[in-house]
């Protein structure tokens, strides 16, 4: 299997703290995995450094085939690229509707001159419509986003990440602040993303994580702990010392 | 589906140009030149600046308004294009001036002379006698017309460029936008800046070519001039706004970052508005000045643009005809109180001076509207309208199926 996304021994230090430490990843087509590690692990900067965020100090990142190195890319061109990345706080545009926030995230040209002469077509609202839909907001595309509750809001978000299509999706903690009911659609809708796109969950919660039941990395101290399916790593006398040790 | 066109989705477009053209004529029909002379030809000039201030504020809200920044330095811009246009109408006039005076010498005076000629009469009062390389187009009305809008465009490009791609941002760019409106002003202050020091220029009401025509018809014809540039920069900007572009560029001002992992190049954004704010403020200058009359450096101290961001804030921000309304409302409240012509108010032992206090009272306007009337004047419209009706929900409808 061809990795979509690979990360090949990336190292980052903030203020001579390593956060992450020679830390190698792979991912595959059409693959679904989970991350877990403890707090300060490097899970969220790992994300910043495939996101363009942060900067490794050394190691490379390379995505697509034929594999292009996204060092030298910047956020917006990153995205552009095909990696959507959903915040732990849900992060949509309050002020502005539910089409609109879809619309937004449309996957079409993203130049100044060319949003400035795109206007709506009948496809464009079709798919903004069937967006809405997907993510249970069909009745709501009209309020403005600030007007939802927590649990749309992250739904919301979801549909955007579906509007811009990307190959990889990168997800911080989506069961957070999730009521039971939306964290098993949740589940439900992760697991059916991952047939068509790579996507990676990051997340603290176990029995979330079994729920997706699928490859688990195990992060600590920057660096690889342990990489299997969620028996196999949590069995793993490191883990186990890792998690319950202190 | 067909989508109608844009300004009749937007009824405010219509009720904004149906008022400006209600305005231009009533003005018109009581001026002394077109009607019965019941507004002086003074006050003509007053209302034609002030539609120029209004453009001024609407390119401040697509900028501070829409994209979030709050430029500091926007009536730099304003102060560019009036100098670009005082150059043409300075030279051309003393040109004139010159011509006529060497018409008697016995042999008629080579353009070499007449150049001299005109740079010993504008640059004598900054001891020099050279035509500054600056001045180099002056002589050409279409040229200087160009650089009205190229120089400030120029500036705001190469500014916006600098500060958006270091990712300077909120209070810190405002700072920047200052100093550089700051800088310009200490610049344009030398004597050797090639633009008469604190001089400046002047005699910017006298446009060449047209001297048979009073001042009177010419405050008219720069009324009208002012209400159809503000007419159209409104049309422009209420277009800018209303798709997916205005769409970005709010999405901007609220959260950047999240606008960059939707894959949309940030600082381009920026840069368009804030370059396309800049030419549209430096037209609004070219047409300020020549009914002002004057311009000089002071007019790009950082206290002018403040005012400007102020006016925006009282008349609120984020919708075009708000910036209208806080600059007219607020410009002509300002002169009207230090003009010296609003009455005074005798309290037991103190009297209070408007010329005096009015600053005082503006600062205080401007604290309270920003703590008690975020939306300013405009926010009062929402009150008259009536609440915007959601759907209410199906009740098949099922939250988030998966």
């Amino acid at each position: 299997m061809s990795a979509l996304l690979e990360v090949d021994g990336i190292s980052v230090s903030f203020d001579g703290f390593r956060a992450i430490n020679n830390l190698s990843f792979n991912i595959g087509e059409a693959e679904l995995r989970a991350v877990i590690g403890p707090n300060g692990a490097g899970k969220t900067t790992f994300m910043d450094i495939v996101t363009g965020k942060t900067r490794p100090d050394a190691g490379d990142v390379t995505f697509g085939t034929p594999p292009k190195s996204l060092l030298r890319m910047n956020e917006a061109q990153i995205a552009r690229e095909g990696i959507g990345r959903k915040f732990q706080r849900p992060t949509v545009f309050e002020d502005q509707t539910v089409a609109d926030n879809l619309t937004m995230a449309l996957k079409a040209k993203r130049s100044p001159f060319a949003v400035l002469g795109w206007r709506p077509s009948a496809e464009s609202q079709a798919r903004v419509a069937e967006l809405a839909s997907e993510v249970g907001l069909a009745s709501q595309i009209a309020r403005k986003a600030g007007e939802l509750s927590h649990g749309q809001k992250q739904w919301l978000e979801i549909g955007m990440l579906l509007a811009q299509e990307p190959r990889l999706l990168l997800v911080d903690e989506p069961a957070a602040g999730m009521t039971l009911a939306e964290r098993e659609q949740t589940t439900a809708l992760l697991v059916r993303l991952a047939e068509s796109r790579a996507v990676v969950v990051v997340e603290h919660d176990m029995d979330f994580v079994r729920r997706l039941n699928c490859k688990v990395t195990v992060l600590h101290q920057g660096a690889v702990l342990a990489e299997g399916s969620l028996d196999h790593v949590t069995r793993n006398p490191d883990v186990i010392e890792v998690y319950l040790g202190r | 589906m067909t989508r109608k066109p844009f300004i009749l989705r937007n009824p405010s477009i219509l009720i904004v140009l149906a008022v400006l053209a209600l305005f231009t004529v009533a003005v018109t029909a009581l001026s002394a030149a077109y009607g019965t002379g019941a507004i002086p030809t003074s006050m003509v000039k007053v209302l034609g600046k002030t539609l120029c201030l209004a453009l001024a504020a609407v390119a401040m809200d697509l900028v501070w308004g829409y994209l979030g920044i709050l430029s500091l330095g926007q009536m730099a811009f304003f102060a560019l294009g009036g100098y670009m246009i005082g150059q043409w109408l300075m030279y051309a006039r003393t040109e004139a001036i010159v011509a006529a005076s060497m018409a008697g010498n016995p042999i008629p005076p080579t353009p070499q002379e007449l150049q001299e000629g005109v740079a010993n009469q504008i640059f004598g009062v900054v001891g020099s006698a050279d035509l500054p390389l600056v001045w180099s187009f002056a002589h050409s009305l279409p040229l200087q017309l160009i650089l009205v809008v190229a120089v400030p465009g120029l500036l705001a490009l190469v500014f916006g460029w600098l500060a958006f791609r270091s990712r300077v941002n909120g209070v810190y760019l405002s700072i920047l936008t200052q100093a550089m409106t700051l800088a310009l002003a200490l610049w344009l202050f030398q004597n050797d800046s090639g633009f008469r020091g604190n001089n400046g220029l002047s005699g910017l009401q006298n446009i060449p070519g047209l001297d048979g025509i009073d001042q009177a018809t010419l405050s008219v014809w720069f009324l009208w001039a002012s209400a159809a540039a503000l007419g159209l920069a409104y049309v422009l900007a209420a277009w800018v706004v209303s798709g997916k572009f205005g769409s970005v560029i709010r999405a901007i001002r609220d959260d950047e970052t999240r606008v960059r992992f939707l894959g949309y190049p940030v600082e381009g954004f920026k840069l368009a508005v804030f370059t396309l704010a800049a030419m549209l403020t430096a037209v609004a200058g070219a047409l300020y000045y020549p009914q002002a009359g004057i311009i000089n450096p002071a007019e790009l101290m950082p206290i002018a643009s403040i005012y400007l961001a102020v006016w925006v804030a009282i008349g609120g921000r984020g919708r075009l005809y708000g910036a209208i309304i806080g600059a007219v409302v607020v410009s002509l409240l300002s002169s009207w109180f230090t003009g010296g012509r609003a009455p005074a108010i005798h309290l037991p032992g103190y009297t209070v001076n408007w010329v005096d206090w009015w600053q005082v009272a503006l600062g205080l306007g401007f604290v309270l509207v920003t703590l008690f009337a975020p939306k300013g004047i405009a926010g009062l419209f929402d009150r008259l309208s009536p609440p915007r009706r959601v759907p209410a929900p199906e009740p098949q409808a099922k939250e988030a199926q998966a």
